[in-house]
């Protein structure tokens, strides 16, 4: 049965979606949208280095992603993060990535599937790392909750009560490498922000709880991921960006619906 | 009301923020079951202060020591809730430690809340999340409540309740209470002592001793009379002046830090 590779697509991208919905709900309340996308856009730089060290490109990708969010976080950290201080790191991690795979010699690199992903050419070992790297993540996420959310709602109140914001953050920042490192293969760097922000996003006006967000986000995700796929299959579009239209379009009706019940 | 083993403790306090010096040689302690409130213009350092002591903000000289074990409820001066993350007030009290639902409408009661633990917290206007502030505080069953300028967004009416709570709150669970006061007739009713600060501590002592102190008088205006009118009119003023102001009268100010009034402490 795993050998079809529909199935493999959609275990890939269900599983991915389990770590990456909840994740997307902290990038959300903690606005590291641009956090995210720099920390994304340096995974192309791992695969370059990856292939240079004849690694697999997932230590690659999450050595790469690890290094990226670890810099951008101190920079934030020591008051210097601004919206243009991470503009300019995830376009130039972008960048000198692509550099840097144009450079390796005698190896031709399909830059596409590493931007846009490639989900439907998973394989069954992608698979077991998608699993593992999602299920260490939410992990993560279920053993550190509490603490977690108390750093997200105000630093200052956390400490007082006992929790250490910064560590809360790093743990942000390490299962942010791993969601990164396994999702390079399902949607590649260029979408894996919009798999963070737009289920949690479409999750909000649904949610009167951070629990219940957090579930609506890995549902709504793993639905664009399984309706994306047969949409690409149906009308042969490509399938990472075809994902994250679905999920879009579901942004826009949850969008829709909550106005409405509002007026 | 002054035994025991001090709660929290600073010895040469100094803080730094982005080269600038914001609090310097400040001693201080507060003792299980008392009251103390601090005073200052704006821009004197109170809230880094209050954030050193409980650990948010590291010194840059000298020393901050909080008695092991102790449980400190910190009060902030407002909670920026960001939209996107849906809260209710129940749930934000059970954070980061789970609360048993009873005592959690038992601390919302006693700060005034009762029947709001549904609401969403980002819907809460200033007033309502002070208190939900101040019932999360006591849940922990505090040593000491830690407050900055716990009335901002009340009316008088509202201030003059709440600072009734704090002294209910004080008597009933015995913790002692440090905060940053905003006007002056609540200080001088509410408080055991009061320290004026100004980068640092100016004077302290009982709230009459403190107001006669020439220190004190020279941050607050000068008649006798009219003390409150006088504040409101001196903290608009310091306001427009910004840094400058505050820098000039630092200085001309140290020296009479070691006079008559300095320690008018009981």
């Amino acid at each position: 049965m795993f050998d079809d590779f529909m199935v493999r697509a959609a275990l890939a991208g269900v599983g991915l979606m389990l770590a990456a919905g909840p994740l997307g709900c902290f990038v959300v309340w903690r606005r590291m949208a641009y956090f995210g996308d720099a920390t994304a856009h340096a995974a192309i730089l791992g695969v370059a280095l990856a292939l240079m060290f004849d690694v697999s490109t997932f230590w690659g990708v999450l050595a790469t992603a690890l290094a990226m969010a670890t810099a951008v976080w101190s920079l934030s950290e020591r008051g210097v993060g601004s919206d243009a201080v991470l503009g300019v790191f995830a376009h130039s991690a972008l960048a000198l990535g692509l550099v840097a795979v144009s450079l390796l010699e005698g190896i031709r690199v399909d830059l596409m599937s590493y931007l846009f992903g490639d989900i439907l050419a998973v394989t069954t070992s992608d698979l077991f790392i998608i699993w593992a790297g999602g299920g260490v993540v939410a992990a993560l996420l279920a053993w550190r909750w509490q603490s977690l959310l108390a750093a997200t709602l105000d630093g200052d109140l956390a400490l007082a009560s006992g929790v250490n914001p910064r560590r809360e953050q790093l743990c942000l920042t390490v299962a942010l490498a791993l969601v990164i490192a396994a999702a390079i293969k399902v949607v590649g760097a260029l979408l894996i922000g919009a798999m963070l922000l737009i289920p949690a996003a479409t999750a909000r006006p649904f949610a009167r709880t951070p629990e219940a967000m957090v579930v609506l986000a890995a549902c709504f995700g793993g639905a664009a991921v399984l309706l994306g796929l047969a949409a690409s299959y149906q009308w042969d579009t490509p399938t990472g960006p075809t994902i994250v239209s679905v999920a879009a379009g579901g942004y826009l009706a949850s969008t829709l619906l909550a106005s409405l019940r509002k007026s | 009301m002054r035994r025991g083993e001090a709660l929290i403790e600073a010895k040469g306090l100094g803080v730094e923020l982005g080269g600038r010096t914001v609090l310097h040689d400040v001693d201080f302690s507060l003792a299980p079951g008392e009251i103390v409130t601090v005073v200052g213009p704006n821009g004197s350092g109170k809230t880094t202060f209050l954030r050193a002591l409980i650990g948010a903000v590291p010194p840059t000289e000298g020393a901050v020591r909080r008695k092991p074990g102790a449980v400190i409820g910190y009060v902030p001066q407002k909670l920026a809730i960001d939209r996107t993350l849906p809260i209710t007030v129940a749930r934000f009290l059970g954070m980061p430690r789970r609360q048993p639902a009873a005592a959690i409408e038992a601390a919302l009661a006693r700060a005034g809340m009762a029947e709001l633990g549904g609401r969403q917290l980002a819907e809460l206007s200033g007033g309502q999340m002070q208190r939900v502030l101040f019932a999360r505080a006591l849940l922990a069953e505090p040593d000491a409540l830690v407050l900055d300028e716990p009335t901002q967004g009340l009316d008088q009416l509202g201030e003059a309740s709440f600072y009734r709570l704090i002294e209910t709150v004080r008597s009933d669970l015995g913790c002692a209470v440090l905060m940053v006061g905003h006007d002056l007739h609540v200080v001088m009713s509410a408080a055991d002592r009061v320290i004026c600060l100004n980068g640092h501590i100016c004077c302290e002592g009982a709230p009459l001793a403190v107001s006669a102190a020439p220190e004190y008088r020279a941050l607050f205006g000068h008649g006798t009379g009219g003390a409150l009118a006088l504040y409101r009119h001196e903290h608009d003023h310091s306001h427009e002046h910004g840094d400058g102001h505050d820098h000039g009268h630092d200085h001309g100010h140290s020296d009479a830090a070691d006079g008559p009034g300095a320690d008018a402490n009981p």
